[in-house]
């Protein structure tokens, strides 16, 4: 199958390679000290969200989740203002009120919302009104796997068929809802799930920009043309773990300084005598050492499955080069000149009855 | 006496409910992770993984509650509890009465609270207020490693429900989660209160009475009443005030409800003058709660409070800004001459 039509491997690997770029610069900042809080990157995604993006312009609006910089850059946000919001500045994109979980960027109609399955009533909200005041508009909403298991995402999906409204639903399925492994609290088939709702179903491998391109082509001009909502489901992989510094990360990258601090209060507590009986005890090792290999597995052999890594092989390696020289530069810039207007940190806050 | 973390502190007296009565269980999002020591201990049975189903399995506790075991639900942070609002505003409150008090819900909610670490307006709130305004809902916020594990004692053997809140910026474990804490590139010793992070917990442990206000601080001009963290910006603000010859009392409160009542009139008509500090809204919540309550014991006072007036920015300085730091309870004070 060669490459769908319409579609342009340049500016679908630019994008990816801008998202990556802005969010390994704010993965930095993070390691650095310099953003506070949590960080739950992109990194992964960006197969997803240029494939998706291609098909919106103008004012098609975005429900949003925790990972938002990559859509909002893909978007075409002033990427400098986002990583001085993401810093805590208050002269960031949302003048320091949001931080990277909440950006809102007046010039895109875009929601971000930290409560997981949020993005789907939100888009629905915008379907409606896109659908009387705009018509031809669509919103999407995006979501990760995890947030299938949220009522409200479920409800949305049926009012969405209920009402035959111009949304689409992208689900980022990287198999971990928060530290917890999907399938563990996960009940059926998520496709067949989103299926039953009546919504018009594809499924792709997220790591590969132009199939994503493709179904979500497929499922944005159905429902700009008033023949209802889609669900996508599209594979991805999350390097970073759920959030920079994820204990599950910090347990594979040093195993032994993790297994040092985790490991004797752990062995205390299985010795206590009071406690479960035998078999208890025995069903937790085996629950961890589970949720340990298949974090070992996703971070070594999913890993592979990355999106930028892919999206090369469709351009010359001048293009390649071209590209990535040129986005290299301009991310290089936003985030020394952020850098420089926060200046040095070593903490967050302000310290105890400290006046700033 | 042992000396503990306060999550260290929570995890040992729930540990220590669930080794006295097999019906205790506990479960919430990565609780198998968070609580491993607990996992370790008890078998994924009573440690359980839920889905990012808030609204459901919070319900499920009360279910569960009313048939036989003793759930400890754990909603990650409090900021999520709003999607399972239905849980306590109509079920939870509420079906101890309709049963004709023929049954009691013996459920605790587990939840972290508070900022001051930089997490942004959706995961740094407390809802204290909010929470505590439905009937039969305990409510406590402990601000050191021993009330938290006398109160998480006690509140897993209580029959009625408790909201248990944990102070982030007192609980190691979510300064790792939330704030990072991980990273060596950055230190929270200087805005963690110290004795409230840890201290000393009496063994073997006794339950803590719900509704125990703890003088923290004796004083003779004003009465500074608070719980969880703001008890030790409070504690903080009356050293400051010493230099200006104002001598503070400082009262912590312990729970939103149980009010100790008793305690916070005796501080205040001691002082005649009060000044309130809370980490919640202020509106609709404990600052209002406590003028109503000295109206109507004909107390004069001067009254003063010190709450979070509107969202709580994510810039660092912005958020200490709008939280009841020590400056904000200092200028209450003298505002009050």
């Amino acid at each position: 199958m060669g490459l769908p039509l319409g579609f342009d491997a340049a500016s679908a690997y630019r994008a990816m390679v801008r998202m990556r770029l802005v969010e390994e610069a704010l993965a930095q900042a993070w390691a650095d000290g310099l953003v506070p809080g949590e960080y739950h990157s992109g990194i992964g995604e960006e197969g997803i969200n240029a494939g998706v993006l291609s098909h919106l312009s103008g004012r098609d609006s975005m429900a949003l989740d925790h990972r938002n910089t990559s859509p909002l850059v893909g978007r075409g946000t002033d990427i400098k203002l986002l990583m001085l919001e993401v810093m805590g500045s208050e002269d960031g994109l949302n003048r320091g009120w949001a931080g990277h979980m909440h950006l809102m960027d007046p010039g895109i109609p875009a929601a971000a919302d930290g409560i997981v399955g949020a993005s789907g009533p939100l888009a629905v909200g915008q379907a409606i009104a896109n659908a009387q005041l705009h018509p031809g508009r669509v919103a999407v909403a995006f979501h990760g796997e995890a947030a299938m298991n949220q009522g409200m995402l479920m409800e949305s999906y049926n009012m969405a068929v209920a009402w035959n409204l111009p949304v689409l639903f992208v689900c980022k399925d990287n198999k971990w809802s928060i530290t917890t492994y999907s399938a563990d609290v996960t009940g059926g088939d998520l496709v067949e799930r989103a299926r039953s709702f009546g919504l018009a179903v594809e499924k792709v491998g997220g790591d590969r920009v132009e199939d994503v391109y493709r179904a979500a082509g497929r499922l944005i001009a159905r429902a700009r043309n008033g023949q209802g909502p889609g669900f996508l489901s599209a594979s991805c992989h999350r390097p970073g773990g759920h959030f920079e510094g994820d204990p599950i990360v910090r347990l594979l990258r040093n195993p032994r300084g993790q297994a040092e601090e985790w490991g004797p209060p752990m062995i205390r507590s299985a010795r206590e005598k009071t406690g479960g009986n035998r078999s208890d005890r025995v069903a937790a090792v085996k629950v961890l050492t589970k949720r340990g290999a298949r974090a070992a597995w996703d971070y070594t052999v999913r890993a592979r499955m990355d999106p930028l890594r892919r999206g090369r092989r469709l351009l010359d390696q001048a293009a390649v080069e071209r590209i990535e020289t040129f986005e290299r530069q301009e991310v290089e810039q936003a985030i020394t000149e952020a850098r420089a207007a926060v200046g040095p940190r070593s903490t967050f806050g302000v310290a105890r009855g400290g006046s700033q | 006496m042992t000396v503990m973390k306060y999550g260290q502190a929570i995890d040992y007296a729930l540990g220590e409910a669930m080794a006295r009565d097999d019906c205790v269980v506990t479960w919430g999002e990565d609780v198998r992770l968070i609580h491993r020591d607990l996992l370790a201990r008890f078998g994924p049975e009573r440690v359980r993984d839920t889905p990012i189903s808030e609204a459901a399995f919070l319900y499920a506790g009360i279910g569960a509650a009313m048939t036989g075991l003793r759930p400890v639900v754990e909603i990650m942070l409090i900021d999520f509890l709003p999607v399972a609002w239905a849980g306590i505003a109509n079920a939870a409150s509420k079906f101890r009465d309709f049963s004709g008090g023929h049954w009691e819900v013996p459920l605790v909610v587990r939840a972290g609270c508070g900022g001051w670490y930089t997490d942004g307006g959706q995961h740094e709130q407390t809802f204290w207020g909010q929470v505590s305004a439905h009937p039969n809902i305990n409510v406590v916020c402990p601000s050191t490693p021993a009330d938290a594990a006398g109160l998480m004692l006690t509140a897993v053997q209580s029959d009625e429900v408790v909201v248990f809140l944990e102070h982030q910026l007192l609980s190691e474990q979510w300064i790792d989660y939330l704030a990072g804490g991980s990273r060596a590139t950055v230190s929270f010793d200087h805005l963690v209160p110290a004795d409230g992070a840890e201290g000393d917990v009496p063994l073997p442990l006794e339950p803590l009475p719900l509704g125990q206000a703890a003088v923290r601080r004796e004083g003779s001009d004003v009465a500074l009443v608070s719980l969880g963290v703001g008890a030790h910006r409070c504690l903080e603000a009356a050293n400051v005030l010493t230099a200006s010859g104002i001598e503070a009392s400082v009262l912590d409160l312990r729970s939103v409800y149980p009010l100790d009542k008793n305690a916070v009139l005796e501080q205040v008509r001691k002082t005649g003058r009060v000044v309130v500090v809370d980490e919640d809204y202020i509106r609709g919540g404990l600052t209002g709660e406590i003028a109503a309550l000295l109206l109507e014991a004909g107390v004069t006072t001067r009254y003063a409070r010190v709450a979070v007036e509107g969202t709580i920015p994510f810039a660092p300085h912005l958020e200490y800004a709008a939280l009841p730091n020590a400056e904000r309870i200092v200028t209450a004070v003298k505002g009050l001459e």
